[in-house]
């Protein structure tokens, strides 16, 4: 039974590394049509660092996702401590509103945000990505971080007002804390789900700020270029990187 | 004093975020879909049902159940495929639990649509799968694998399959194990026990990793754009089309209005079979 498991699970992440590992097998192919293998080269490496506008919009990319979780994050993060600590008129509707924004499916909001913003006359660009990202990132983490809070014993609250603390000194000192390892996790989940998108992005951002997939669908029209997948496996080798190196400083730190 | 402000303006600030950028811009579509053009494609303001009625051609009913009917189908394998592997991961040990998480996140840092260029490279006439394949001698020259329904279903579930094992390994591990041996001391056999005991407490990671998968499954244009054919026109291609090529938005506008609806008709039949479950799980 053991054996099974083992290889089911396996099997399931062969699935999901696949395509990685094509990617990183087609980056040192001398080919130009990335299909057929030819020879190793670093050919692709090289004009990666010529052609900057590829891996601007990659440094485009990591930057929305990362102050789009942030904003996310610290929204989503007060929002759930209001729902979990106060009662008061509108909870319901707000609580609905957070649901039917999680469950909206992308392209319906990426299409209303797009009409949003052109009958608000915005540029579009850096500024309507973010606060597009930001929108769809807030209701995982104010689901995440709320339903953490929901599985604490509230005496804890309880007994820092009777020694005296106040509202924001509980919440500072007892909520938070407790919240982190959710906090952290909806902040994760909104960085990978920025990063991931291409729905929403393709609606809601302009030609004069390019993220990747944008970048990448306008070059695909004259076929898709190798440094793509050099550009991938380089950002891949820096996530497996920095998640081994948290593997190792969590496993370090004494129990 | 102060603390009512906090309160306030904490509760205040995600309300008013949700309603710019979620009710309004929703209120906006269900306005836009109720306009016309003019010949020169100036959105009119001469409110009609014209663009509802449009829909109604067997075109478009025919690209909304396809889509419907995919995403379906992408869910159920999804869910298929990441019950046992969120049931066997939250059976690790808890030392390895956050890692293999983590692992099941990582291909998700490299865009999804690098991603599936990737598949596309794999299953083309003479990619990895159909040398793979060949060299096998289980075929013997290579066959059509892209361009495909199966192509655009395996994209699918490849996208959307994390989304599926991340709430069930959450409600899986928060089972409580006692009740599930509670079970077995009683007698119940292995598929008792999952039939009446693990399924209906881990229903709602079931019911969340289904909502997650199925609701971008309708969106998600570019996998049928890179893998599948003519035929797989999907309602985010349709809309897509219309929003930022065709330009015609009052058209688009509608058949979004029309996928929401579809989706609560969806969402309410749900709760309702949901309900009667329960019902019968608990007299």
């Amino acid at each position: 039974m053991d054996k099974l498991k083992t290889s089911y699970m396996a099997l399931i992440f062969g699935f999901l590394y696949l395509p990685m590992a094509v990617l990183v097998l087609y980056s040192f192919n001398s080919s130009k049509y990335s299909i057929r293998w030819e020879a190793f080269s670093l050919d692709w490496y090289r004009s990666l660092t010529t052609d900057a506008t590829l891996v601007d919009a990659a440094m485009n990319s990591l930057l929305v996702a990362c102050l789009a979780a942030s904003v996310a994050c610290a929204m989503g993060t007060l929002g759930a401590v209001g729902l979990y600590r106060y009662r008061f008129k509108g909870r319901n509707a707000l609580q609905g509103l957070l649901f039917v924004t999680l469950m909206s499916p992308d392209i319906v909001m990426a299409v209303s945000l797009l009409v949003l913003f052109i009958a608000l006359q915005l540029q579009l660009g850096f500024w309507t990505l973010l606060l597009s990202h930001t929108t769809f990132c807030l209701p995982f983490v104010t689901v995440t971080v709320l339903s953490r809070l929901q599985g604490f014993d509230k005496h804890l609250i309880e007994a820092a007002s009777d020694l005296g603390a106040g509202e924001w000194q509980a919440i500072r000192h007892i909520v938070l804390p407790l919240a982190m390892p959710a906090i952290m996790a909806g902040w994760l989940l909104s960085f990978t789900l920025s990063l991931d998108d291409v729905v929403v992005s393709f609606f809601v951002t302009g030609p004069e700020f390019e993220v990747l997939p944008l970048k990448i669908f306008s070059m695909v029209r004259l076929g898709v270029k190798p440094e793509v997948n050099a550009l991938a496996t380089l950002l891949f080798a820096v996530s497996l990187a920095v998640v081994s190196g948290a593997q190792y400083l969590l496993q370090r730190k004494p129990q | 004093m102060r603390a009512n402000v906090f309160k306030t303006s904490i509760i205040l600030l995600l309300s008013v975020w949700l309603v710019v950028f979620v009710l309004v811009p929703n209120v906006l579509v269900l306005v836009a879909s109720f306009l016309g053009r003019d010949e020169s494609g100036f959105i009119q303001f001469s409110p009609s049902f014209d663009n509802y009625l449009r829909l109604l051609d067997p075109i478009y009913v025919r690209v909304f159940a396809h889509s419907l009917g995919l995403a379906l189908l992408t869910t159920l394998v999804c869910l298929g495929m990441g019950y046992p592997f969120a049931y066997f991961l939250a059976q690790c040990r808890p030392s390895v639990r956050p890692v293999l998480l983590t692992l099941v996140i990582v291909p998700f840092w490299t865009n999804s649509l690098i991603r599936t260029y990737a598949i596309r490279s794999l299953l083309a006439a003479k990619g990895l799968m159909n040398n793979t394949l060949i060299a096998l001698g289980l075929i013997d020259e290579p066959i059509r694998l892209l361009y495909t329904g199966s192509a655009v279903l395996i994209g699918m579930v490849y996208i959307l399959l994390p989304f599926m094992i991340l709430p069930l390994f959450s409600a899986i591990e928060k089972l409580d194990r006692r009740l599930v041996e509670a079970a077995a001391d009683l007698g119940a056999g292995r598929w008792r026990r999952f039939w009446h005991v693990t399924l209906p407490l881990t229903l709602p990671g079931i019911i969340a990793g289904c909502l997650l998968v199925f609701m971008p499954a309708l969106g998600l244009f570019f996998i049928a754009d890179v893998l599948g054919g003519s035929r797989d026109l999907l309602v985010g291609n349709f809309l897509k089309d219309q929003f930022l090529d065709a330009r015609d938005w009052p058209f688009g506008a509608a058949a979004s209005v029309v996928l929401i609806g579809l989706l609560l008709l969806f969402l309410s039949a749900y709760a309702y079979s949901l309900k009667q479950f329960t019902a019968e799980e608990k007299p």
